[in-house]
């Protein structure tokens, strides 16, 4: 294999991982932005797979090739609801943050393989017949080198979360709800003073996680599982928070993160037909995304990163 | 009189605690109407109310006439009624012009317009005199330009009534002498203004009137011209206040701290003690009068071993304490109220007990073998709770409960009971009420009236001329001079501590006395 | 109602609408609570076999749970449990297998290597913690993932590219023949006692040494502590290591218990996370993480039985587990509520006295 076979391997690959990785940690960005930790992505991209999988195969018959799409929607819808459990407890409550995170990812995994079991009388689902297609986007996938790399055999799931990124990065820095946000996970003692409602802002901003991170788990499941049990999600939501930490909380830098970790992610798997990588023990490819996160955050990203009221409940009243 | 707010017999309780009864307060058009009481008698609960962060059990508030119900601070906005926080409300990585906008952004296309919002802001600013950066970063402009983007967020919004919470705690002198014309220029523009303070001498310059509350309490309104400190003080605390702290004449005798050519840098680096040489004697007072971030949070620390010392050297009784661990220069007789009472000086969820045993608890005979004894930590707590008169309901009452003047009575005690030879008093009285306040000078002056040396920092000119027997002035990291209380004016600690040598001949140096 | 009072029924509370909406859940799926529960009772303690494996799962939790309570009551929180477990099973399984001693000495020893190898993977994080200000919760779950995938590239290089170790030796193993015929042959072992001796030694840590003291005072305040004369970043290391130390040493528990070996794993094991919840439901003391563990691994274990008697799928439990959880988190909540119903009560009898 050439170099540049190599990589108009291994770059698709990468971005093909990656963008269930990117749409999570998009959705972590807007949490920690606004001040809530949300260590329970995980426990919302199992259900976001487990419910896209079982409209899959259920809805596959009548919806064709729209049924992943239309999986996707209900994923984020799902998402978005059952993140309120985190939002209620937290926001609301004033539970633990971590804690709550904890017992979501509990009961995310709990409620979907006890589902799956009721549904289908066993702990793994079929394979999904109506999967996400890939594309070769005209003109573009023409381009000598960088065509084949970037734009032939493309999954718009992919060009979806990139997307998502852009648009995350437009939403919290460039308009008035982006600022609010912003502002109630630096100081919300002050946003609440000019008068931005705390609670609601968080609120919607574990919303938009839960959406995303339901989307995340719909992709991984209908783009790269293809079906669902105990095991489709198993640290995929972590390494999504690893993302947005590596990436400093910004849209674009948890997207570069995403996409790294994509790579890694990739060479592992393929790694073994790969030259010089094959010579790589397994488990540096497996573990490097964790590490480098470590150093990270032992590292080049200051303390001034992460958004200061990050974790701490919001008591009005008490200053 | 023509009012543009009154809060009408405005009750506020909390549980069971009443934080405001029956208290009224009128506020005229035009007018800077100072609200007066001390620390905990209800002032910024009272503000709150007015703001809409808190509602009132009883009571009715008016604006311009009109009986009015404030649900929130938007509410106030739309009033017109604007807070200038003490604590500043401003998100530290946001320029001047986000944190201003923030909530009410002009918008072009769903974005926010930045550019108007900036030009705007910087109009405003011309406008009433307040010099700010539309573009600058918060954490990157000092304290003062701080506060004025605090004023300007309430003119954005078009705000006529300014209130101004203890805006000049965290101030330098010429800051607040700033500040004092800001307030008279918005005036002179139509706005009214309350000023929350405790501090009578501005209340004196600048007010027109003043409302005074005590313990929850409306204590009565008097206009400023009519009325003098001594009264004002009395209204206040409900008694006779002494300003000045009885004590005999000072013996001073060796020196116990020796400190020469020291240099100290602060956390991020920044040479923050310059070259500064300090001696304190057994028997004496010694304090450090100074602005707020002036080195002296570093002396402090490089004294008592907590922060590394780039050169020079600090001498107790002969031997070097340059160097050595904190734990070594308290055990060789070094006692330390620290700033913070909260932050450094307290373990908050510890009980008050445990707290007590802070600098003890390793030593026999309450641990043996590493194994601790509790029993004699109780022990230890009753002597100290008893003698420095701590109410607690009891040692295991955790610290957070006590009130400020009674952990600060734990802390010293704390420190006194090990008999140190050099006591360092880091703002012992920031917060505390008249009562306390008078208890801990007292026991200043015992310890000084043992032989022992004491070294006094504050920042509050009556406590450094009261209590100290020699005043050493800190500016920008070195002492600047050194003075005796008997024959300087403020006016000339003011000078040195704003950096202006003053002429020599005009102070007698205390050298040879 | 006294805070004491409050800071016992919050638990048990919790506990109960828990298992209540456990049994609506039970309802909404079309099975019969009572079923589900009764089989869930009976795999608990049904038969002697069954409480021999009730025991032996509640041991590893009680190391879990004291590993999670520790941090806590130290200022930390430690989600790497899991990895320190991971790493602790590793060790002991290496040692049990790859050395030869007397029986008893090489168990011990086993124990003091999984301790030390869990102890080690919580001194990065607590590391970084002291000196840096890196945030451990991070940290540890990266740790985690680290520990997953080095164990798994440990084991496959131990057994020459196996699936997993090859079984320990007698003389380091914690099984007991006497406690099995017992028990129907469980594989309840002894490692239940350790895990009370666990208990112990962290009650008189934190509650009758000096250390304790430190290391409580550090938890709640590094400044004050700092000026107190206390080195702030040792305690730090320190009770993380401790912590760490506690959950190895759950690791031993599978190791030269349950299992006698070390195979491949594709996801962790859970006996971490659900340490967190041990820990909270028993307020993070030692004699409380106990009594969580002994709820916790009782319903894990019984819960094994719900899909045979009761058809009802065994993950019912850790949806109760789960929500158990979130109401101990929102014990804000049931503190109100509690409030509220104390002070009716209060109320109503001040009215009957004619007050």
């Amino acid at each position: 294999m050439s170099f540049l076979d190599v990589l108009y391997f291994i770059i698709p690959s990468a971005i093909f991982y990656a963008a269930p990785l990117i749409m999570t940690s998009i959705g972590g960005v807007f949490t920690e932005r606004a001040g809530v930790v949300n260590i329970g992505l995980e426990g919302i991209m199992i259900i976001g797979a487990f419910i896209s999988v079982v409209f899959n195969l259920t809805f596959s018959d009548s919806l064709k090739g729209w049924t992943p799409w239309v999986g996707l929607l209900v994923a984020m819808a799902v998402g978005a609801i059952f993140s309120l459990l985190l939002a209620v407890a937290a926001i609301s409550f004033r539970a633990d943050q971590t804690v709550t995170g904890v017992a979501l990812n509990m009961l995310g995994l709990a409620v979907a393989v006890f589902s799956v079991k009721m549904i289908y009388d066993k702990g793994q689902t079929d394979s999904i017949s109506e999967r996400f297609d890939r594309y070769d986007i005209p003109v573009l996938s023409d381009i000598p080198v960088i065509g084949p790399m970037f734009f032939h055999d493309v999954y718009l799931t992919s060009v979806l979360a990139i997307a998502v990124a852009f648009l995350a990065w437009f939403v919290i820095y460039k308009t008035p709800f982006g600022l609010r946000l912003r502002a109630v996970g630096e100081h919300p003692v002050a946003a609440d003073t000019m008068g931005i409602n705390v609670t609601k802002m968080r609120y919607i901003a574990v919303m938009i996680s839960g959406a995303l991170g339901g989307i995340g788990g719909a992709i991984y499941a209908q783009a790269i599982a293809g079906n669902f049990s105990a095991l489709t999600i198993s640290g995929q939501g972590f390494m999504a928070i690893a993302a947005m930490i590596f990436g400093k909380w910004h849209p674009l830098g948890a997207l570069g993160a995403a996409l790294f970790f994509g790579l890694a992610q990739s060479l592992s798997i393929a790694g073994a037909s790969i030259p010089y990588v094959q010579d790589v023990p397994e488990v540096i490819l497996l573990i490097l995304p964790y590490v480098l996160t470590i150093l990270a955050l032992a590292g080049f990203i200051g303390k001034a990163s992460a958004p200061k009221a990050s974790g701490k409940p919001y008591i009005k009243g008490k200053r | 009189m023509e009012y543009v707010i009154e809060m009408l017999n405005i009750r506020k309780q909390f549980g069971d605690f009443v934080a405001n009864d029956n208290i009224t307060l009128q506020l005229a058009k035009g007018e800077i109407h100072a609200l007066l009481g001390e620390n905990g008698a209800g002032k910024s609960t009272l503000m709150n109310v007015l703001f809409g962060l808190y509602q009132p059990e009883a009571g009715t508030i008016k604006v311009r006439g009109e009986e009015v119900k404030i649900s929130d601070p938007n509410k106030a906005n739309d009033l017109g009624i604007g807070m200038v926080h003490q604590h500043f409300m401003l998100v530290e990585n946001f320029t001047v012009t986000e944190n201003i906008i923030l909530g009410n952004e002009p918008t072009k296309l769903g974005t926010i317009n930045i550019k108007e919002a900036a030009k705007k802001v910087q109009k405003l600013s011309e406008q009433y005199g307040l010099n700010v950066d539309a573009y600058a970063k918060i954490e990157d402009i000092s304290v003062g330009m701080q506060q004025r983007v605090e004023i300007l967020k309430t003119l954005y919004r078009g705000a006529d009534i300014l209130i101004f919470d203890e805006p000049t705690a965290s101030l330098t002198p010429q800051e607040i002498t700033e500040l004092i014309q800001i307030m008279k220029r918005l005036i002179s523009e139509g706005k009214s203004i309350i000023l929350i303070t405790h501090k009578l001498k501005e209340i004196m310059e600048v007010s027109d009137r003043v409302t005074i509350i005590r313990k929850g309490q409306g204590i009565g309104t008097v206009t400023t011209a009519e009325t003098n400190p001594d009264q004002l003080a009395e209204m206040m605390v409900g008694r006779q206040v002494v300003f000045k702290t009885e004590k005999t004449a000072a013996h001073p005798k060796e020196a116990i701290l020796e400190i020469t050519g020291l240099n100290v840098k602060d956390n991020r680096g920044v040479d923050r003690v310059k070259d500064l040489s300090l001696t304190v004697r057994a028997g004496e007072i010694v304090g450090i009068a100074g602005i707020d971030g002036n080195g002296q949070s570093e002396l402090i620390e490089a004294i008592t071993g907590l922060r590394k010392v780039s050169s020079g050297k600090i001498i107790l009784k002969g031997q070097e304490l340059t160097g050595l661990k904190p734990r070594k220069i308290t055990e060789s007789g070094v006692g330390h109220i620290p700033q913070d009472r909260h932050k450094h000086g307290l373990v908050l969820d510890f009980p008050i007990g445990h707290n007590i045993a802070l600098q003890t608890y390793y030593q026999a005979p309450i641990s043996k073998g590493g194994i601790i004894d509790y029993k004699k930590i109780d022990k230890l707590a009753e002597k100290i709770i008893k003698e420095y008169d701590v109410r607690t309901p009891s040692a295991m009452t955790e610290a957070r409960a006590l009130s400020g003047g009674n952990q600060q009575k734990a802390i010293i005690g704390r420190e006194i009971d090990r008999d140190p030879d050099l006591l360092i008093a880091a703002l012992p009285t920031r917060g505390l009420d008249v009562g306390a306040i008078e208890f801990i000078h007292r026991r200043l002056i015992e310890q000084r009236d043992k032989g022992k040396a004491v070294l006094l920092i504050s920042f509050e000119l009556d406590e450094v001329m009261n209590v100290s027997d020699t005043i050493a002035v800190i500016h920008d990291g070195h002492i600047i001079d050194t003075v005796s209380p008997k024959s300087t004016t403020e006016q000339q600690l003011g000078l040195l501590m704003a950096g202006h040598e003053v002429k020599k001949t005009t102070i007698d140096k205390v050298g040879g006395e | 109602m006294s805070q004491r009072m409050v800071n016992i029924l919050v638990p048990v509370v919790s506990v109960v609408l828990g298992l209540i909406v456990g049994a609506i859940v039970m309802l909404v799926s079309g099975f019969s609570p009572v079923a589900g529960y009764s089989a869930l009772w009976n795999g608990i303690f049904g038969d002697s076999y069954n409480i021999g494996e009730t025991i032996r799962t509640i041991t590893p939790y009680v190391f879990s749970g004291l590993a999670v309570a520790f941090a806590f009551r130290t200022g930390m929180f430690n989600i790497g449990v899991e990895g320190q477990l991971m790493m602790g099973w590793l060790a002991a399984a290496y040692v049990g297998q790859a050395f030869e001693m007397p029986t008893g000495l090489h168990a011990v020893v086993a124990i003091l290597a999984a301790a030390v190898a869990g102890g080690l993977w919580a001194f990065i994080p607590g590391l970084l913690k002291a000196k840096l200000q890196v945030h451990e919760v991070i940290v540890t779950i990266m740790m985690n993932y680290i520990a997953l995938h080095t164990a798994n590239a440990a084991i496959s290089a131990i057994s020459d590219g196996g699936e997993k170790t090859e079984k320990i030796h007698e003389s380091a193993s914690l099984a007991s023949e006497w406690l099995a015929s017992m028990t129907q042959f469980s594989r309840l072992h002894w490692g239940f006692v350790v895990a009370i001796l666990a208990v112990i030694i962290m009650w008189i840590l934190l509650e009758k040494t000096t250390l304790g003291y430190e290391l409580k005072s550090v938890g709640f305040n590094k400044n004050a502590s700092e000026y107190a004369g206390m080195n702030v970043s040792r305690n730090i290391i320190l009770a993380m290591v401790i912590s760490g130390m506690f959950a190895g040493v759950g690791g031993a528990m599978e190791a030269l218990g349950t299992f006698g070996n070390m195979m491949k794993m594709t996801a962790s094991t859970g006996i971490g996370f659900d340490g967190i919840a041990v820990a909270l439901l028993g307020a993070n003391q030692p004699f409380g993480v106990l009594l969580g563990a002994i709820l916790f691994g009782s319903l894990k274990n019984g819960g094994l039985n719900m899909p045979n008697e009761a058809g009802i799928p065994t993950e019912i439990v850790s949806i109760v587990i789960a929500l158990i959880i979130f109401f101990v988190a929102s014990g804000y909540l049931i503190r109100l509520g509690l409030e509220r119903m104390s002070k009716k009560n209060k109320d109503t009898q001040k009215i009957k006295e004619g007050k």
